[in-house]
């Protein structure tokens, strides 16, 4: 944060609206052999992500739920993401893509499309906002029963 | 301070009623920039910046009168211990308590309530009595009651409110009954500014053979408070949304009440002797008031009520009124805006949804055009849920608010939906 204020195109680029307008992979999946809750109670986001795995593979991610314009980016963004890789990947990318927004992430990480999630960097009120949908993949994937949360 | 009489019109042409206070040369913060442009604080119901008479006397406290009070025989205990005494006299002044002994200074309206619920309440209360509160009150006038609840296995009911954020008074008259044995309820419910009739269900209670408490946390800042006319049992209120810093807030208990209620927490300064068979307690307000309390802060209450009498309750009541009107005309005049809390009778606030921007994203934008605002849940998640909401965002004005602030927080929503692109929404 610094005196002339943080910039919120960084924060809200396009493909963040385009995403939030348009969410893809926004459906429940009746046929998903994982699932889980994430839910942030103080500011009120809510989404259950779906997963279907074949041979260690991501088959299938959907996921439904209501939320702010970055959680619901972040949230579609993630599944187009993810979709057809293997779960260890999935898990190491999620460890990356929480440096990006907190820490230093590793310079050889290609992050696509999620790169444009970067700007939260500067809002650290929101990187929890961004992480809701992946701490709520993790716990699909490791089959916890607790709703996830953020905050 | 200055006063502004008559300020025919504002930034944007729009008629405005009352005259316009200027107080907010005294109150360094809103000097400072944020995010590089002038502060618009709006965010008031969470918590009021401090003038510099009441940062001041906290000050001086610590550099001239700073000793623990009830039990120095020296000088400095004597006169801190005036100090606090003094402190307590201004809150009986100021909410028109019958005696000073019917103040119990807390650290604020969640500790009072609590202190009611676990002293009163623990003793008074059976399983199969009724607490009667309302769906607008603050997670601080719900939780309590749940715990005694399940402490007591007494029931907790709830009148409902109307689309408007108005209580159902009907439902109000038909939810009390003889086992109703306490009415909780909020002055000014902080996520809608609906101000209920206090006075009037309090009577209704009372003949119904229930004892009062109303919740003046959103109140005592904004409008004159009387609790004799009110004829509440208790009226709990925190000194941080009055002007005063954090840590400090009061309970009124009618004397009668308290005289018969237990201590809740034991410690020094509630007792009147102690030994190992039995310890006898000392007589309100000290009887809830174990530990050394917050002296320095009840004497920093104290002056941001000599500070508010100064300005004059009446003249901040009609100031926020003219402030709301204005403001509530401004951004109910925002195509995709929708108000939520519409009530006839209302206090400084104002929740209101944007279409197509959630309220944590208007916040975010809103801030970095310097304009601070809350936005989520308001600590009132059965209401939002009563409105099928998971939030608003909410503007809340104090006395130093100026037609500049409502003009910049226009302009900010605004932008907001330029950056969203949803100007044509709604």
């Amino acid at each position: 944060m610094n005196d002339t204020g943080p910039d919120l195109r960084e924060l809200y680029q396009e493909v963040i609206f385009d995403h939030n307008r348009q969410p893809r992979n926004y459906r429940p999946m009746p046929e998903a052999d994982h699932q889980a809750d994430g839910h942030n109670p103080l500011c009120g986001d809510q989404l259950t992500v779906f997963l279907r795995i074949e041979d260690g593979v991501v088959k299938d991610v959907s996921f439904v739920g209501h939320g702010c314009a970055i959680s619901t980016a972040s949230a579609s963004l993630m599944t187009e993401a993810i979709k057809g890789k293997p779960v260890a990947e999935v898990e190491a990318l999620f460890h990356d893509f929480h440096a990006l927004l907190t820490e230093t992430p590793p310079p050889e990480r290609d992050f696509g499309k999620l790169a444009v999630l970067a700007g939260v960097r500067e809002f650290p009120v929101r990187v929890k906002c961004a992480t809701l949908a992946w701490h709520t993949l993790h716990n699909a994937i490791v089959g916890a029963q607790d709703p996830a949360r953020t905050e | 301070m200055t006063l502004l009489t008559d300020l025919p019109v504002s930034g944007n042409g729009q008629p405005v009623g009352a005259s316009q206070l200027d107080v907010a040369a005294d109150f360094p913060i809103l000097a400072r920039p944020v995010h590089g442009r002038r502060l618009a604080y709006l965010d008031n119901g969470a918590t009021t910046q401090k003038p510099l008479a009441v940062i001041e006397a906290e000050r001086r406290f610590y550099l001239e009168s700073n000793a623990n009070i009830h039990r120095g025989v020296h000088w400095l205990s004597q006169h801190a211990t005036e100090l606090y005494d003094a402190a307590r006299a201004t809150v009986q002044r100021f909410i028109n308590a019958a005696h000073a002994d019917e103040i119990v200074f807390t650290r604020g309206t969640t500790e009072a309530i609590n202190l009611v619920a676990q002293s009163w309440g623990r003793a008074e209360l059976r399983a199969g009595d009724e607490i009667l509160i309302t769906t607008m009150e603050h997670h601080s006038n719900i939780v309590p009651w749940q715990l005694l609840c399940e402490q007591t296995g007494a029931v907790l009911k709830v009148v409902p409110v109307s689309e408007a954020g108005e209580l159902d008074l009907a439902a109000f008259d038909a939810l009390l009954n003889h086992r109703t044995q306490l009415v909780a309820i909020t002055h000014v419910s902080n996520a809608l500014g609906s101000i209920n009739p206090v006075a009037e269900l309090t009577a209704r209670a009372h003949a119904a053979g229930a004892v009062v408490l109303v919740d003046g946390a959103q109140a005592v800042a904004h409008q004159a408070v009387d609790v004799q006319a009110i004829g509440c049992d208790f009226y709990a209120f925190s000194g941080h949304k009055l002007y005063s810093p954090t840590g400090i807030g009061a309970l009124y208990g009618r004397r009668s009440i308290l005289n018969a209620m237990p201590p809740w927490q034991g410690g020094g300064d509630m007792i009147r002797t102690v030994s190992f068979e039995r310890s006898t307690y000392a007589e309100p307000p000290q009887r809830f008031e174990a530990g050394t309390p917050n002296i320095a802060g009840a004497i920093g209450l104290a002056a941001a009520i000599d500070y508010v009498r100064e300005v004059g309750i009446e003249r901040i009541a009609a100031h926020e009124h003219a402030l709301l009107e204005y403001a509530t005309a401004a951004v109910d005049a925002i195509r995709g805006v929708r108000l939520v809390g519409t009530a006839q009778h209302k206090a400084g606030i104002l929740s209101f949804l944007v279409d197509g921007i959630h309220p944590h994203d208007l916040g975010t934008i809103l801030d970095a055009e310097g304009v601070a605002i809350r936005a989520g849940h308001h600590c009132a998640m059965p209401l939002m849920t009563r409105f099928g909401i998971p939030g608003t965002a909410r503007a809340s004005l104090a006395m130093y608010n100026t037609l500049a602030d409502i003009d910049a927080l226009v302009a900010a929503i605004d932008k907001a939906q330029d950056l969203f692109g949803t100007r044509n929404h709604g």
